[in-house]
């Protein structure tokens, strides 16, 4: 019993490893493939990359990766090509140029300038004089409002 | 007061970043083919598979493109529109016959009525992806050098025919 279930995993286990073969004749290129499918966005389902996703599109456009990766093309012509036809958009990451500048600048350029905004605002805090004693103008306000300067409470405490 | 202003100042300019990002829609993909050259293609002609189809064969005239197929449901929604304006003759319309079954191709034409001067199969959608088609269906204008000058993603509508597309086309027939 042990020597068949042994038999049938050794067998399960070489029937992974030889489909597997087959699906990468050579895992380089196999990598290659993976990268690039990753860099590629799916504009089926636009928040996928060509690699994640199961439209037909999706499918149709790793067939062309593949077949211009086995015909000797490199990355970067893999990429033309699709930008060619489908513009910047099928690259999961935008290109910086000038129309993008304020998308790739933009949040660190807030950053910075909400971080100017916050020194600014501490430094004027502690710049800010202290509150000015209270000025025989002011004493005599309080005096009028408020009575004598003698608490007339602890008078009546005292009472 | 200024303590006020200023985050009402900076909330207003919020709401108005995010309302004209609700009317803007992702799925329309700035089509990097508008003004330049439509691609080549040689394809058979659905019905008539002896015969092939090149874009060529239509220089000199100003047409439309427009990418189909059976199982696509927004085509159901646009195809009145094309039959309405192939009766009214002023632009010839020629399919692609995109990643369909010539039988159920032929079946939707027979059921919903043919508009298409032809229609160029596309069985496996390469010449798709030459077009950068990504949703089905697709339109575009094509004038008398070649180039394509408008792309329609999605149905086409009678408003964007009136407004869009036959001033257009009138404007390239000159």
């Amino acid at each position: 019993m042990k020597v068949l279930l042994l038999a049938l995993f050794v067998s399960v286990s070489l029937l992974g490893i030889t489909s597997k073969a087959a699906e990468n004749p050579n895992p380089q290129t196999e990598q290659r493939i993976r990268q690039l499918e990753e860099k590629l966005r799916c504009l089926v389902c636009q928040n996928q990359t060509l690699a994640d996703s199961n439209a037909e599109l999706a499918s149709d456009l790793r067939r062309q990766v593949r077949e211009q990766v086995a015909a000797g093309r490199s990355d970067d012509q893999i990429i033309d090509y699709l930008v060619q036809r489908y513009g910047d958009f099928v690259l999961y990451e935008p290109p910086f140029k000038a129309t993008t500048v304020l998308l790739w600048v933009g949040p660190f350029a807030l950053l910075v300038a909400a971080a100017l905004v916050l020194i600014s605002i501490l430094r004027r805090r502690r710049r800010a004089p202290e509150e000015p004693a209270l000025g025989p103008e002011d004493k005599r306000v309080i005096e009028r409002v408020l009575g004598p300067a003698d608490a007339p409470e602890r008078d009546g405490s005292a009472r | 007061m200024k303590r006020v202003l200023w985050p009402l100042g900076i909330f207003i300019v919020l709401v108005g970043f995010l309302a004209v990002g609700l009317k803007l829609d992702p799925r329309e993909v700035p089509s990097p083919l508008v003004g330049k050259p439509a691609p080549a293609f040689e394809l058979p002609v659905l019905h008539q598979p002896e015969k092939r189809f090149v874009p060529a064969d239509m220089r000199g005239k100003v047409w439309l493109l427009n990418v189909w197929a059976s199982w696509c449901v927004s085509c159901r929604e646009e195809h009145p529109v094309l039959l309405e304006l192939a009766k009214s003759d002023v632009l010839p319309i020629l399919g692609l016959n995109y990643k369909d079954r010539g039988e159920d191709a032929n079946r939707w034409l027979m059921q919903f009525g043919n508009p298409y001067q032809l229609s160029a199969v596309d069985a496996d959608g390469r010449i798709g992806i030459d077009y950068g088609v990504y949703g089905v269906p697709e339109t575009y204008l094509i004038d008398a050098e070649g180039v394509i000058r408008y792309k329609q993603i999605g149905p086409l509508t009678r408003a964007i025919l009136d407004e869009k597309v036959l001033p257009l086309a009138k404007a390239l027939k000159k």
